[in-house]
């Protein structure tokens, strides 16, 4: 089980992680953690590095050099029991669309090895309002109920680490809020870690404790969303990503 | 390796046949028309050759043994190909999953189609035609031991050089068997090839069951040591097909092709 043996110290550390493509550094250097009750945003323009740092934590991609730890298990050496322990949800990895939504849901418990798994989906079931939706395939869902359904499928082990690409980027504003506060609910309460990347900077700002800008493959700033813009003499978060995606050099130097 | 990752590949394809009959033609209406025409091929060819040739259990034998081989094979490939299909490898990877407990669902996925191919193939071939698989006698069971063992390896290679090349490979895998049966001798003595594909036989494990087969229902007698060593053959490819697909694998995590799958980027 997911939340057995758990360690102090940060849920996630990446370490002067690096990766290569050919001649193309995707990566350079990057280090940063995430501790428990802390949603960490990821943000950068296109190309900046996020998804292939997604990529190099769950282990489907290896890194050029660096180390990335999750509750004090390498990826590299220890893969089975670092995934054990994360999870994900990405808008380009929606759920098998010829399974329904419970049979991919038994599918992946038992991939995770979740025990009493009837319960837990049942339970997920609830929680995203997708009991209606339970023998229908997921290739017919709207892509915010796929997006609930692959959210459900991200709770199923109750990671400790959750990465989150964009999660709320097919949902109805409502909906989108509802998400939102149930993922910091899921931080804040049960002590876990989010890494979370998104465009939507009124939601990073109500949603992230710390953001991470990246441009480049490389760490630019980093803070809280909510200061971060003043310190950089911008009024707004999405002023300053737009400074970071257009003069990185720029505010890197500020 | 734990269980229950490795029975989830397994509940996956159930579901997948049970919401879509389609996956079951294979497993039963190709393997039954192509029990049907060979069956009549034989009953038309007893009629016009000499009696004392048994068509049935050599020909339509023949045809059921080399069907329930193909059908292993496609039982790894197919439960692979739903992956590439669905487009699941991040979801799928991105798990405490480990290769072994993946390839070994995949293995065990095919025990359970071709159990139901040979099943029917059996069912129908004896009812209809008169075939008796006893008349190949205790050597039945080693037989289809040599088959399984070679098409689970034939079926770990094609997988993973479907995971190697990119989807569309999917097309270099479906004929492999097709490719394989001339020199394995199928229908004809392997003394009938000429050297250079003889000696390519004597290095397929499938070879030895098809002359023996033959060896057998002529009433000669054909060595078991001979059927030790195809087993032997079998294992071996099996060794070297779980190596090449953890090399191919790695390769993918390490270059981003595990990650950018459909993009179909060999490098």
């Amino acid at each position: 089980m997911a939340n057995e043996g758990v360690v102090a110290g940060p849920v996630l550390s990446v370490s002067a992680l690096r990766k290569r493509f050919g001649d193309k550094v995707a990566v350079d250097g990057v280090t940063f953690e995430v501790r428990p009750n802390e949603i960490v945003g990821l943000l950068g323009p296109n190309g900046a590095g996020k998804t292939t740092i997604i990529n190099t934590i769950l282990g489907v991609l290896e890194p050029s050099a660096g180390a990335i730890g999750i509750e004090g298990r390498d990826v590299a050496r220890e893969r089975a029991e670092a995934l054990a322990r994360t999870n994900f949800a990405a808008v380009y990895a929606p759920l098998p669309g010829n399974l329904t939504v419970y049979q991919n849901l038994r599918f992946f418990a038992l991939i995770y090895d979740v025990g009493n798994s009837a319960a837990r989906i049942e339970a997920l079931l609830e929680q995203f309002e997708l009991e209606a939706f339970r023998d229908v395939k997921c290739g017919v869902l709207s892509s915010g109920e796929q997006t609930r359904a692959a959210l459900a499928k991200a709770m199923l082990n109750r990671p400790r680490l959750l990465l989150l690409d964009e999660p709320t980027a097919s949902l109805d504003p409502s909906k989108a809020r509802e998400i939102r506060a149930q993922i910091r609910e899921l931080a804040h309460r049960d002590g876990v870690g989010v890494l979370w990347t998104s465009h939507n900077m009124i939601e990073v700002q109500e949603v992230c404790d710390r953001v991470l800008f990246l441009s480049r493959g490389a760490i630019l700033l980093e803070g809280d969303p909510r200061t971060l813009p003043a310190e950089h003499g911008k009024g707004s978060l999405e002023d300053l990503f737009v400074s970071v995606a257009r003069e990185p050099l720029t505010i890197g130097a500020g | 390796m734990r269980l229950r990752p490795v029975l989830a590949i397994v509940l996956r394809q159930f579901y997948l046949m049970r919401g879509s009959p389609a996956r079951l033609f294979p497993l039963v209406i190709w393997v039954a028309v192509d029990i049907l025409l060979w069956g009549f091929i034989t009953r038309y060819l007893e009629t016009v050759a000499a009696p004392r040739f048994n068509f049935v259990a050599t020909l339509l034998g023949a045809v059921l043994l080399w069907d329930f081989f193909g059908r292993v094979m496609m039982g790894i490939t197919t439960a692979f190909f739903e992956d590439v299909w669905s487009r699941n490898f991040l979801n799928i990877f991105a798990t405490p999953l480990g290769i072994p407990e993946y390839v070994s669902g995949l293995v065990l996925t095919s025990i359970v189609t071709s159990s139901l191919a040979l099943a029917m193939m059996t069912a129908l071939a004896t009812t209809v035609f008169g075939l008796s698989m006893l008349a190949y006698g205790a050597m039945l069971a080693p037989f289809l031991l040599v088959l399984f063992l070679t098409g689970i390896a034939l079926g770990i290679f094609g997988a993973a050089v479907v995971l190697r090349l990119g989807p569309a490979a999917e097309w270099l895998i479906w004929p492999l068997p097709a490719l394989l049966s001339p020199f394995v001798g199928v229908f004809y003595p392997l003394s009938t090839l000429p050297g250079w594909m003889h000696a390519i036989a004597y290095a397929l494990a499938p070879s030895y069951v098809f002359e023996g087969m033959r060896a057998i229902v002529a009433g000669e007698a054909f060595p078991a040591m001979n059927l030790v060593w195809a087993a032997g053959l079998a294992a071996l490819y099996i060794v070297l097909a779980a190596l090449f697909f953890v090399r191919v694998y790695r390769h993918a995590v390490r270059t981003g092709l595990l990650a950018r799958y459909s993009a179909e980027t060999v490098s």
